[in-house]
């Protein structure tokens, strides 16, 4: 039996390479808290993400439950944080952004389907004062809502 | 051409360096998008200003939508299920027959439409319970959305055979001016003061 020419395998590889590398996105922070997104139909496409701010709220991880309770917290890139950290969050994301950007700026608010709404009407209020109006309630795109629960 | 021989650079490590390299990022790819539903914050309000715009809104124009801590869910004082609210908010924009209890319709000059009756002043209101769940909160949403997108495109199909969100952008200005129905987030009641 003759050798299969490998020749043509670099090039096979550096294709497969290329559109990984293209489609990549580097997770950009490290979860501390539980988020199971809730299921939506009418969910929309996140079209550029530069542009996104991220808001977790949930339940601390089973392992970091000792140290922080089982409430519902919310994390603003690594750490857990307050309701009035949200503005000076806000203020650092909009600088970050080029000046042409900042009106297109949107927060993705990324929440627990079983957190109880005080704590989300509380940031969407803080929002409100931050001035960051346009907001997406990150959900799981689902063909038909089957239960609530 | 007198050429001296040229090594050839062996060439057999480049595909395990790009192997390497492929993996890794196999590994830190996520391939999935996010989705979700986009909505607009109403701007924090001036409180030292007096709000009388909402009382003027007369009763019939306003779709009222309440989860309590329960989830449960109450339009217009009666007690639903989530699977009905699509239809009733259609019904609610959409007012196909004129009835005295949905909202209003006035004459307005639109492009493309001509001169059409709309019900300019329809506002669906969702109030929510600090108790109520997000995940049913978010269900309630979406069948709001639901509706007004289905509307649209019905809308969009018979005026262009097309879809809403293929229409250019005057065309998309021009629907959304025929069905307005803002859907507002009602203020919380407990914020500011026990």
């Amino acid at each position: 039996m003759g050798r299969i020419n490998t020749a043509s395998l670099p090039d096979i590889v550096f294709m497969l390479l290329f559109f990984f590398m293209t489609v990549t996105v580097m997770r950009e922070v490290e979860l501390k808290i539980q988020v199971r997104l809730p299921d939506a139909t009418q969910g929309k496409k996140l079209e550029k993400k530069s542009l996104a701010s991220f808001i977790y709220i949930g339940e601390p991880l089973p392992q970091l439950q000792a140290t922080f309770g089982s409430e519902p917290k919310i994390q603003l890139n690594d750490a857990f944080k307050e309701i009035d950290d949200i503005q000076d969050f806000i203020a650092q994301e909009r600088e970050s952004l080029d000046e042409a950007e900042q009106a297109k700026m949107l927060v993705s608010l990324k929440i627990d389907k079983n957190t109880r709404m005080q704590i989300v009407t509380e940031v969407k209020q803080a929002l409100r004062r931050a001035n960051a109006l346009k907001i997406m309630y990150a959900n799981t795109p689902v063909e038909k809502i089957t239960s609530l629960d | 051409m007198a050429r001296r021989e040229v090594e050839q650079i062996n060439a057999a490590p480049m595909a395990d360096i790009a192997f390497l390299l492929l993996i890794f990022f196999l590994v830190t790819t996520t391939m999935e998008t996010d989705t979700g539903l986009m909505r607009l914050l109403p701007p924090m309000q001036d409180p030292n200003v007096e709000q009388s715009e909402d009382q003027q809104i007369h009763e019939r124009n306003i779709l009222v939508v309440k989860v309590n801590k329960d989830n449960m869910l109450l339009v217009e004082g009666e007690i639903i299920q989530i699977g009905e609210l699509k239809d009733i908010t259609k019904e609610f924009i959409l007012n196909p027959n004129d009835a005295e209890n949905l909202p209003e319709k006035i004459e307005k000059n639109i492009p493309y439409f001509g001169l059409v009756r709309v019900a300019k002043q329809a506002v669906i209101s969702l109030q929510n319970d600090y108790g109520t769940s997000y995940g049913v909160y978010i269900a309630v949403q979406n069948e709001l959305l639901a509706a007004r997108d289905e509307v649209r495109d019905e809308l969009a199909m018979q005026t262009w055979g097309m879809r809403y969100d293929d229409l250019s952008e005057d065309q998309m200005a021009a629907v959304d001016d025929y069905y307005n129905a803002p859907i507002s987030e009602a203020e919380p009641k407990k914020i500011g003061g026990e």
